[in-house]
């Protein structure tokens, strides 16, 4: 019997449990009395890092989180920003790395189910889905299998809850062979007036599960969270869970409907930890107690331990308090959505938890200890040594090349920039009636029913930048996000993080952190963005190989009105393109670097966050003035990328193109180097006056660089051609190399 | 006309739908749960909206037809009023036996999302008299068991009888196997009963018919209906 109370705490217990002989120390004082086995598997969970971010809260303290429109900052089960006509976003990003590399499927299924559950705790009716995929080199004997297992369980999973997926990125990249990243971002609206939060308040309230039943998946998941992978790794595959799309789908319903009612106090799904989580953490915010009975609580199978029952986490579970005497109303609702449910519990006056066994007590601690009481750690940082290796590229070796349609064909060609058709496809994009701008494009655009306005969602990390230069690998991530959602016809709001990085107890992997979020912090204080949501994914390493730090962003914007939805492809023959920002000769980083050459070294781009901030704007502004007809964010690939997914991504007609560029800066660095702060545009030749006056009064570079038509990109650098390639070539190998890796 | 849309647990359309009759038709529309016990007397059209109606672990639509609306639903059908059936909704009146045939998994063996080109291959139905004889709709499907099975005979018998509404073509209506997304029989993309008044079909018509998009075929087949039970409306 696992658990049993019996059982003696030995030193390896405790070690076992992931907790070091100090904490266990620590616990034992403060509490006056020994821990039972129970109570330690209760701290097991609560002091892991997954759950009490002891390595990284003293750090996320520098993040900006508040701003007008914020409703609700982190700290709740996710983030709420007001968008006005009383309607507010709900959102947040969140990892489900370690399951998904264990058991693929599941892994990434289980994800869109609790960041699902995150949403609609809040009140919110989830309407996008977003994902940020990590996997390792495209041609890993591994990568096959997770790319497909992720992919059909995000599929599968999300199509049937009726929650479109409409965006998202997929990166490979060898640094992720042996620990994959699956971020899951979700969001939804809620009226702003009507938001619920996790609060067990209200002494003698009841306190009732609803959902699946418990059962033994997914035991200690939180603390599989929180160590790095070995060989024995593949024998945590029954700590991950089995996610059920349809309950998950009931409980959506199901808490909606709930939430109509006047009588419901507060709301907390069973995420990581389970019911103790939800238990402590519901009545660490109202300062309140719980008194919660085990046998009531609805259980798949039979003899199941009292440890089990409290740290299962098994899926699609929640727990809500409500006013007393509404017990009846409760649970007539729940039978109605057919859920399991039950009565398991009591608001109390005094801030502890008990727990009983059929009317044994098992368990009685202090919330606060629990909640609260791990120690921030100061972790040592050092600065890594790899980066004095990589510190700079060495161009004597690089040849400036005299034609660049091979360059071009092998970058389309590349898993990281290549169309990822063949995963989106896989995702019900449209459900629900909103997705204006479907995946693929620079960023999801929805809009929003019962106003005029539109949401636009862009995720974004590069962990090469990263890896080069934490701090600016983190800003460039947050300043992507927002030139994406610019070139889509909005405005940033809010942001949610999730920061995946290596063992924290490695000094280096805390200085990449370190670095990352004041890095982050900065870029988001300068474009005036709070973070209201996130989440941390330490230990993303196996074997003492870390992964790249990764601190993914995702961004919403808004569109004020959802006629500003602008998109990437060229679309008129004889239209004029342009170039707002500037290009310097710049390789660092570059995909262009790892393809054609396979070295990853050097600075990441430069990024001057004011002239950013200024091309934003002007894009911004040429939109909402109608002066343009398309816009793309230049990123991975350079210019010449940029252009090639312009003049291809049209869904039915496929633009070419002819580009006059004069440029000092070598050729490769003009079409494929990866500056920041660079939009294309292309607009109507009798805008183009109006164009440039805007862009001198706002002092942004601004170039007409060629324009639209024929069958071909044809691109000539100071009067010499450079590239020429048909449009239906490269459409061709564009489309079709990413089945090539994965399918 | 009054409209009802079914809504078994794990539909997930039902939204969609929903709105385009209710907002873009401006029709008297209702929502039928499941486990009413309720009267379809009044009704002219019942829609079974996509979802995954009782989870569908089995097979598609296989619970479903046990259900007490279904029952309902079987008697409205064969009493000769309208029925549509979009996605799981196809699947569904396939399962219940209202229409021939089976809905088996894409034979791609993936969830396909896009919008692709259906031919009209009768437009003399009630769901199809607003769009022209061998036109080109462009639909999205949204499916992983949208592959039509029938047997020969079978298919023999749809032939005959003119039961074949859609097939999946390319844009300039080509039917071949390049323009057929999940393998189904013949490009079969939508089908009527012998008598007409019960039509499945898996591109979803309701994500192309909201005037926020350019594209508005989809509002074809909602004017058929429309046209067939309130003739000489305009529309």
């Amino acid at each position: 019997m696992i658990g049993s109370n019996s059982i003696a705490i030995t030193p390896d217990i405790v070690r076992q449990h992931g907790l070091t002989l100090e904490e266990f120390g620590r616990i034992e004082d403060l509490l006056g009395r020994e821990l039972n086995f129970t109570e330690l598997g209760i701290f097991s969970v609560m002091w892991s890092e997954h759950c009490s971010y002891k390595s990284s809260r003293y750090y996320l303290k520098k993040l900006p989180t508040t701003g007008p429109r914020v409703l609700q900052g982190p700290g709740e089960n996710a983030g709420v920003v007001d968008i006005g006509d009383g309607i507010a976003a709900v959102f947040k990003i969140e990892s489900h790395n370690h399951p998904s590399f264990i058991e693929p499927r599941q892994g990434a299924a289980t994800g869109v189910g609790g960041i699902l559950r995150d949403i609609f705790t809040m009140g919110a009716r989830p309407i996008a889905l977003m994902n940020s995929l990590r996997f390792g080199a495209s041609d890993h004997p591994r990568t096959r299998f997770l790319v497909n297992g992720v992919v059909e369980g995000i599929s599968n999973y999300g199509n049937c809850t009726g929650v479109p997926t409409v965006g998202g990125e997929i990166y490979f990249d060898s640094c992720y062979n042996g620990n994959i990243l699956v971020n899951v971002f979700c969001l939804g609206l809620i009226p702003s007036d009507k938001i619920f939060l996790g609060n067990a308040s209200g002494v003698g309230n009841p306190v009732i599960y609803f959902g699946s039943k418990t059962g033994r998946d997914g035991i200690h998941g939180a603390s599989m969270a929180s160590s790095e992978f070995d060989e024995s790794s593949e024998e945590k595959r029954p700590t991950v869970q089995v996610g059920d799309p349809f309950a998950e789908k009931l409980l959506i319903e199901a808490c909606l409907e709930l939430m109509k009612e006047d009588w419901v106090v507060g709301i907390q799904d069973m995420g990581a930890a389970g019911l103790t989580c939800s238990t402590f953490e519901m009545a660490g915010r109202a300062g309140t107690g719980i008194d919660l009975e085990l046998s009531k609580v609805p259980m798949r199978e039979a003899g199941m331990t009292p440890y089990e029952t409290l740290l299962s986490e098994s899926q699609e579970r929640m727990l809500v308090v409500v006013r007393k005497g509404m017990e009846k109303e409760a649970l007539a609702l729940f039978d109605k959505w057919d859920l399991d449910s039950g009565v398991v519990g009591e608001v109390t006056d005094k801030p502890v938890v008990r727990i009983f066994d059929n009317e044994n007590p098992v368990v009685n601690l202090p919330v606060e200890l629990v909640v609260d009481g791990a120690l921030d750690l100061k972790r040592p940082t050092k600065k890594p040594e790899y980066l004095k290796e990589v510190d700079h590229v060495k161009l004597d070796s690089i040849l400036e090349p005299t034609r660049g349609e091979t360059i071009l064909k092998d970058l389309l060609a590349s898993p990281n920039i290549t169309n990822k058709h063949w995963v989106y496809e896989q995702y019900d994009s449209m459900v629900r009636l909103n997705t204006l701008g479907l995946p693929g494009s620079d960023a999801a655009v929805l809009r929003v029913k019962g106003s005029k306005k539109a949401l636009a969602l862009s995720v974004d990390c590069n962990s090469r930048y990263c890896y080069l230069d934490p701090f600016r690998g983190a800003q460039i991530a947050v300043a992507e996000c927002v030139r994406n959602i610019a070139c889509s016809g909005g405005e940033p709001i809010g942001l949610t993080n999730c920061l995946n990085f290596g063992n924290p107890e490695n000094p280096e992997i805390m200085w990449q952190f370190e670095q990352a979020v004041s890095g982050m912090g900065e870029a988001c204080k300068f474009f005036d963005i709070p973070v209201v949501s996130g989440n941390v994914s330490l230990y993303n390493e196996t074997l003492g190989e870390a992964i790249y730090p990764t601190p993914t962003v995702a961004v919403v914007g808004l569109l004020e009105d959802r006629s500003y939805h602008t998109t990437q492809w060229f679309k008129e023959d004889g239209d004029l393109i342009g170039l707002i920002g500037l290009t310097m000769e710049e390789f660092g980083g570059s995909e262009y670097l790892k393809i054609i050459y396979d070295r990853v070294e050097g600075k990441p781009p430069r990024l001057d966050l004011h002239l950013a901030k200024s091309v934003n704007k002007l894009c911004l502004e040429l939109i909402q003035q109608k002066l343009l007809t398309s816009a793309h964010d230049c990123s991975e690939g350079g210019l010449a990328i940029a252009l090639a997914e312009s003049c291809m991504s049209h869904p039915l007609n496929p633009k070419g193109a002819t580009l006059g560029l004069d440029s000092t800066v070598r050729n490769d660095a003009l079409l494929f180097g990866e500056s920041q702060s660079r939009i294309l545009i292309s607009l109507s030749a009798k805008n183009r006056l109006a164009v440039e006056e805007k862009a001198k009064a706002m002092e942004v570079p601004f170039t007409v660089i060629g324009n639209v038509g024929g069958d071909a990109l044809v691109v000539n650098v100071n009067g010499k051609e450079f590239i020429r390639e048909e449009i239906s070539s490269l459409k061709q190998l564009w489309l079709g190399a990413l089945e090539t890796y994965v399918g | 006309m009054k409209c009802g849309v079914v809504v078994f647990p794990g539909s997930n359309c039902d939204h969609d739908c929903y709105h385009i009759l209710k907002h873009v038709f401006e029709l008297d529309t209702e929502w039928i749960w499941h486990k009413d016990d309720v009267d379809l007397s009044g009704f002219d059209l019942i829609v079974l909206p996509g979802g995954y109606s009782y989870g569908d672990y089995l097979r598609a639509g296989a619970i479903a037809q046990f259900s007490s609306v279904m029952k309902k639903v079987i008697e409205f059908a064969n009493s000769g009023r309208m029925v549509l059936g979009i996605c799981n909704g196809f699947q569904v009146l396939v399962e219940s036996g209202l229409l021939p045939g089976a809905l088996i998994q894409n034979h791609t063996q993936k969830f396909i999302c896009k919008t692709v080109s259906v031919r009209v291959e009768n437009a003399s139905t009630p769901f199809s008299c607003e769009c022209l004889e061998k036109s080109v709709l462009n639909i999205p499907i949204a499916h992983h068991q949208g592959s039509y099975f029938i047997d020969i005979d079978g298919l023999n018998q749809l032939i005959d009888n003119e039961q074949i509404v859609f097939r999946y073509s390319g844009c300039e209506g080509e039917v071949t196997g390049l323009y057929n997304p999940n393998g189904s029989v013949d490009n079969i993309a939508g089908i009527v009963n012998e008598n007409k008044n019960v039509m499945g079909l898996m591109p979803h018509p309701e994500r192309c018919a909201d005037p926020a998009w350019p594209n508005l075929d989809g509002q074809l087949i909602f004017k058929s209906m429309i046209q067939s039970l309130q003739p000489g409306i305009l529309l």
